[in-house]
């Protein structure tokens, strides 16, 4: 294969792969090539891979022979995917980014894994994350930090970052990621890419290594909104292994990324501005606020109604957010116990209980520590009303302000990161620093309603991409696509091409993607 | 302020069953005593009139019929078991010697 060849795989859209596989001018195995080579190219230097799955062009082989004999196939059959570590796969290690679980090869597949093998897509391997997703950085991964792309020194974002990273360094198409109070949203800004939280049971858990039960979504990571509707209709839709999925039948994802790329559905949209969350307050980046006033600007441009909109209770998401999920946490984390599956690490005499003690000593890093012990006292009797409870209650205050604010507008708009990427340790230090990071993406999470996060620009300032956030009420993940895929050829229209084709070229990438 | 101390977090960690080490307790002691002031915010507004939401959608019934599904077989749940006896995990003493 040509490095002209290889390098057109590795930044084409899955829609365009799907295309070329579907009219035969491309096999899985060359595409599946380019992007293997493309991760022996730059993985070194990026670390979105915990884990490169040995048998890909293997699998991309049988597409091919299938399409060969004349067989019907899935629309995305053949193209690859890179896949979150939270998930479980029967094929490779599943640790959720943490050494209690290395090497850990799952009995069974995720719900979600097992669609995207029926779809005949090729899973690449396992990314990087934060460890048991807690984190906005990797940094917090038991197996070293993902660096973004588009500046080495800098994180990627998290606890997805290895999916984001994977898909802005042109080392897959699209990837699964998870998000449970943005680690899908904020990951897509700092690194220049699309990711979907989708509705709150619109997508099965099923073998997602749970975080926060109550607020867990598996969702779409890529570098188009279209591309992220074909994989959120892969991978949606009800499963009765997860008894938090919605029976609902659902519209096609990506026929409305079609129909808001096609047509002029910004004329009368409303488009709410959340006044809590529209990038004056504390913490929020100048250039990440010029960026959003100019996105409001074409909005109106282009006949969008901009209207502000009140969420008062946003406030005290972010405390209510770090009650739920450490108490949620503290409880699905009891699981590692060194019976039956992870690290045992052995106390010479010990009971069954010294051992336990010793290995989620061992096996569990400071972050999750943290937020266990800090569940265990949120959930200890005498103090529960007072921070669980109450907790439970902002929930409810801010799904009011949500349907309030639906009211007035049909989609809501904020940053959906406060900053740019930021540099390694710099948050490290400071936990609440870190949490705080999450401000704008957490609502969605407490609420259950779906949030997109595409391409905002560059901030001026460091030349580092920003991120818009759409939400859309819940069951209504096809209004984001509609209105994500307008957006998105709005302002790539304005830019003169999307943003990713900006990212620098890597180190070892030689004339194999990057900008040329 | 919190009433987080060393005690208190040493006695939490038992509960979770972490085997902290002192230096460790120290600093989330400090860490958690921060933490704990700031989500304390949550009261403020978390009046006795709210409800409390515990799932964002509320799901009822899911009903399924009652066949016999696929389950894991004893060789594919203890394949990942730190030690098992080919039949069951293998752990060490259940209770100490004061029990």
């Amino acid at each position: 294969m040509s490095a002209e060849l290889s390098s057109d795989l590795i930044r084409s859209s899955a829609a365009d792969l799907a295309a070329r596989l579907a009219a035969g001018e491309v096999s899985s195995v060359e595409v599946t090539q380019a992007h293997l080579d493309r991760i022996a190219a730059v993985d070194g230097d990026v670390h979105a891979f915990l884990h490169v799955n040995a048998a890909a062009l293997e699998t991309a082989a049988q597409v091919d022979a299938d399409r060969a004999d004349g067989v019907a196939l899935p629309a995305l059959a053949g193209v690859p995917i890179a896949i979150k570590d939270v998930l479980c796969t029967l094929d490779m290690p599943s640790t959720s980014g943490s050494k209690i679980l290395e090497g850990w090869v799952p009995p069974y597949d995720a719900t979600v894994v097992a669609r995207l093998r029926a779809a005949r897509m090729i899973p690449l391997g396992k990314t990087n994350m934060d460890e048991f997703a807690m984190g906005s950085s990797t940094e917090h991964s038991a197996y070293g930090p993902t660096r973004n792309p588009w500046d080495l020194e800098r994180i990627p974002g998290g606890s997805g970052g290895g999916s984001a990273a994977a898909v802005s360094a042109f080392e897959a198409p699209v990837a699964l990621g998870s998000d449970t109070g943005g680690s899908i949203r904020q990951p897509a800004a700092v690194t220049g890419s699309v990711g979907v939280k989708p509705t709150y049971g619109a997508v099965s858990r099923y073998g997602a290594i749970a975080l926060a039960s109550s607020l867990d979504q598996v969702g779409p990571v890529s570098r188009t909104v279209l591309d992220a509707a074909l994989v959120h209709d892969v991978i949606g839709g009800h499963d009765a292994r997860d008894a938090t999925s919605i029976p609902d039948a659902w519209p096609s994802m990506a026929e409305a990324a079609r129909r808001g790329a096609r047509g002029d559905v910004l004329k009368g949209l409303r488009v709410g501005v959340v006044k809590e969350l529209d990038g004056d307050g504390e913490g929020f980046q100048a250039g990440v606020r010029q960026r959003f006033t100019e996105t409001l600007d074409l909005l109106a441009g282009a006949g969008a109604e901009i209207v502000e909109v009140s969420a008062p209770n946003f406030e005290y998401a972010v405390a209510a957010y770090y009650l739920i999920l450490p108490a949620e946490a503290s409880s699905n984390l009891a699981k590692f116990d060194s019976v039956r599956f992870g690290l045992r690490v052995e106390v010479p005499g010990g009971t069954v209980e010294d051992v336990m003690a010793a290995t989620r000593e061992a096996g569990f890093g400071p972050e999750v520590k943290r937020r266990i012990i800090l569940g265990t006292y949120a959930l200890s009797a005498g103090y529960y009303d007072a921070y669980y409870g109450s907790a439970q209650k902002v929930r409810t205050l801010i799904q009011r302000d949500f349907a309030a604010a639906f009211e007035k507008a049909d989609i809501l708009v904020s940053p959906s990161a406060p900053t740019t990427a930021f540099r390694f340790g710099e948050k490290l230090a400071d936990p609440l620093a870190m949490y705080l990071n999450d401000v704008t993406t957490i609502p969605a999470n407490l609420a259950g309603v779906p949030g997109m996060g595409l391409p905002m620009g560059l901030a001026p300032e460091d030349g580092l991409p920003t991120g818009l956030q759409l939400m859309a009420p819940a069951r209504e993940d096809a209004r984001l696509y509609e209105a994500g895929a307008a957006i998105e050829a709005l302002l790539e229209s304005h830019w003169g091409g999307p943003l990713w084709a900006q990212v620098p070229a890597l180190p070892g990438s030689a004339s194999n993607g990057g900008a040329r | 302020m919190s009433e987080i101390t060393p005690e208190r977090v040493a006695h939490l960690a038992s509960l979770a069953r972490i085997a902290l080490t002192p230096a460790e307790i120290e600093t989330l002691t400090g860490e958690l005593g921060a933490i704990v002031d700031a989500v304390a915010t949550v009261q403020q507004v978390a009046t006795p009139d709210v409800p409390a939401t515990s799932h964002p959608i509320p799901l009822t019934g899911g009903m399924r019929p009652d066949v016999p599904g696929v389950t894991l077989t004893t060789e594919q749940a203890l394949a990942g078991a730190p030690d098992h006896d080919g039949s069951r995990f293998r752990v060490t003493a259940i209770l100490g010697e004061e029990q």
